[in-house]
């Protein structure tokens, strides 16, 4: 069975939720969409104090090229906007609406019936694409028009479909996989369409057999899709990691998946798709997987973008008394949480309720050298080369030792047994390299 | 064995001889004429190559003053009006005095002031932490408390006090090379006159939200009231995005706008204490 060469690790899978179906969290009373939820510049909104909205009523349209339409997920008025504090506890501009009501804008279907067929021409995909707002739902939140527009002088031969999920804990794709088939698989044949494939390959890590078994069956029906079955390896959900274990092509360094022929969506974004051409509805809600070992009941949520955090944990049988961390994502790659009263956005796989005795790191002592962080990068870096540079402020040294090329997938920092944060210093390194390299093309 | 002696030092001599002429001509002919002023002004710099001066150190600070035949726009911030004057008798030029600055920290959210809501125990790294959340207070705009501007500072004037959890400047030991304000990644740390006999009377928060919100996680933030405006007579006081902002150069030092202050968000330092202000003016 097939994965990818350099690196990985394997992490216990604490699939919780994998048996839990997907259910429909009920209406919040109040939603707080933020105006930025994906990579790029945010939107604007262009509703206004105590306007009147129906849910999938565009409220904020994006302004930039690398940016996405927001909606409203509900239907009610509009009570603020006004900036709210993310789930990092920065204030950014939200629009506030109280739900009234569940009323749909017009030409929005909901019912469950599958609409197979679809005659838009490549172009008029990619507008409605743009227009519904879709981005990545991997988690990079990538604005997925920008993603399918055509690139001068590169052609996809092959597109590939990330149905890994090879982060602990999570389920939502997983759901998805089994209970969304169809629609799936057309998504993806829409995809195909807009891109001017003709090869569809769907990658599924081997311990979902359930969701290989189901989509291998419903695949027969399409022309040109493929399920293949992976080895289970963190971090195989990445971009590269992907390719390389699908087609066995290894992306160059600092460049797009484009360049070896390949466009990389994930199945969430297939789904999504489907219901943006097919059925003419914006990405106004995403399956949110909720799990912890504490958890009453860890669930898989179809959830309303903008529901508070809170909300999701109530219906999950409320928030055990000795939780000590909160993430939202994945454990490795997600982001710990300061508080309750988040919304849930475009981009958010999942929440992790960790109990205390989980959520501290180890104590931080010296590095001993032992090249674990190096045996374990899935990019071929010296991790703990990078966090060294990176501390240290030589940025020019982090660029020739190719830290851009991480993918912060956190392997390094996860199999240190100094528990060094290495992942936290290759951030920061990142960041200012990127500014250094931005700096000088600028010039 | 005496003949090779005297052949290998009549050999070597003459290639070292030779070498010798060589290089002489090379050096005569690719001689770097260099004004011998920079020796002199750079001697009289501290050579702490600290940067402070905007230049690369020392020496291009030096090569600049020469090149540019005046003192105007130059100052050496930890050398002070002594180097300035001592350069400028060596040059002949005439010195431009400037008023000795500090570095102050625009936040007062000790952990007192500002309970931390949550716990991180991730890199101890302020440029890492401000990428990643508000901070364990909660204040998206107050210090992290770190330490990046003490890792920063080569003049060791600066400390993290671990009760407060906030770094501590030394007023004997600032330069003001402004090494911390760059480290900062939220920019509180601000380059401020020092002060006749080193008072000095600053605003200590720099957080421009919403008087409510900015008070939700710091007891000791500016809220925007305004009060502190009213009461200065020299309109040195500005208000502007929630946040008061007190011009060191209008500031006369009056202290009238300390205990105005609803949140006691404007810090008074090296003053003597009130109450004995009273009783000498009484006696």
């Amino acid at each position: 069975m097939r994965t990818f060469s350099i690196g990985g690790i394997h992490p216990p899978e604490n699939k919780l939720s994998e048996k839990a179906p997907i259910e429909v969290l009920p209406l919040p009373q109040t939603v707080v969409i933020p105006v930025s939820q994906n990579l790029g510049a945010p939107a604007t909104p262009i509703v206004a104090k105590g306007d009147q909205v129906k849910a999938g009523q565009l409220i904020a349209k994006c302004t930039a090229f690398i940016s996405a339409n927001i909606h409203s997920s509900v239907s009610g008025k509009v009570i603020k906007i006004d900036d709210m504090p993310d789930s990092a506890g920065y204030l950014r501009k939200a629009i506030v609406i109280q739900v009234e009501g569940d009323e749909w804008l017009e030409g929005i279907d909901t019912s469950p019936s599958i609409i197979k067929e679809c005659s838009l021409s490549p172009k008029e995909i990619i507008d409605k694409v743009i227009e519904m707002g879709l981005v990545g739902m991997g988690g990079a939140t990538f604005p997925l028009g920008v993603k399918l527009l055509p690139q001068q002088g590169k052609k996809i031969e092959v597109l590939l479909i990330n149905g890994v999920e090879c982060e602990p804990y999570l389920t939502a794709d997983h759901r998805l996989m089994v209970e969304r088939p169809e629609e799936i698989l057309i998504g993806i044949s829409i995809l195909m369409k807009a891109t001017g494939v003709a090869k569809a390959m769907i990658g599924i890590e081997n311990n979902k057999p359930d969701a290989i078994k189901i989509l291998s069956q419903a695949a027969q029906g399409f022309q040109g899709i493929t399920v293949h079955p992976l080895q289970v390896k963190y971090p195989q959900g990445g971009e590269k990691q992907l390719i390389e274990a699908l087609i066995n092509r290894r992306v160059p360094s600092g460049k797009l998946p484009m360049e070896v022929g390949a466009l990389v969506n994930n199945v969430g974004t297939a789904y999504a798709v489907y219901e943006a051409v097919q059925k003419n509805k914006p990405l106004v809600e995403r399956v949110v997987t909720i799990t912890g070992k504490n958890l009453k009941k860890p669930s898989n949520f179809m959830v309303r973008i903008g529901t508070s955090l809170s909300a999701l944990i109530e219906a999950a049988g409320g928030l055990p008394t000795d939780t000590g961390k909160l993430v939202n994502g994945g454990p490795m790659m997600g982001k710990a949480l300061t508080s309750v009263d988040v919304p849930i956005t475009k981009g958010c796989s999942g929440i992790l309720v960790f109990p205390t005795s989980e959520s501290s790191r180890k104590p931080v002592v010296n590095c001993i050298r032992c090249a674990r962080c190096t045996a374990g990068c899935c990019m071929g870096l010296e991790p703990y080369l990078l966090a060294v540079l990176a501390e240290k402020k030589r940025f020019e040294d982090c660029e020739s030792h190719k830290i851009m090329d991480c993918i912060e997938c956190g392997s390094c920092a996860y199999i240190c047994p100094s528990g060094r944060p290495l992942l936290d210093l290759i951030r920061v390194g990142k960041a200012e390299t990127g500014k250094m390299i931005r700096k000088r093309s600028a010039n | 064995m005496n003949e090779i002696t005297i052949i290998s030092v009549i050999s070597l001599g003459s290639i070292g001889l030779v070498a010798a002429v060589i290089l002489f001509l090379v050096a005569s002919r690719f001689k770097v004429l260099e004004d011998p002023r920079i020796d002199v002004v750079a001697d009289l710099l501290p050579g702490a190559n600290c940067g402070g001066c905007g230049l690369a150190g020392c020496r291009a600070f030096a090569e600049a003053i020469v090149k540019a035949e005046s003192l105007s726009g130059l100052n050496c911030p930890p050398g002070g009006n002594d180097t300035m004057q001592k350069i400028a008798t060596a040059l002949g030029l005439e010195a431009t005095e400037a008023e000795p600055m500090i570095a102050v920290l625009r936040c007062n959210g000790s952990r007192q002031n500002s309970p931390p809501k949550v716990n991180y125990d991730g890199a101890m790294t302020c440029a890492f932490v401000h990428s990643l959340f508000s901070g364990e207070g909660g204040c998206p705009q107050g210090c992290l408390g770190c330490g990046d501007c003490v890792v920063a500072c080569t003049f060791d004037a600066m400390y993290m006090d671990q009760i407060t959890g906030l770094p501590v400047i030394s007023n004997e030991k600032c330069v003001a090379c402004g090494a911390c304000v760059k480290a900062c990644p939220r920019y509180i740390i601000e380059m401020r006159k020092k002060g006749k006999k080193d008072r000095r009377i600053y605003v200590s928060c720099i957080n421009r939200e919403k008087g409510g919100i900015a008070r939700k996680n710091c007891s000791a933030a500016c809220i925007g009231c305004g009060k502190c405006v009213k009461e200065c007579q020299f309109d040195a006081i500005a208000l502007e995005n929630n946040l008061a902002y007190i011009d060191f150069n209008k500031c006369t030092l009056c202290r009238k706008c300390v205990p105005v202050c609803p949140t006691e968000a404007i810090t008074e330092l090296n003053f003597p204490a009130r109450k004995a202000k009273a009783e000498t003016n009484q006696a």
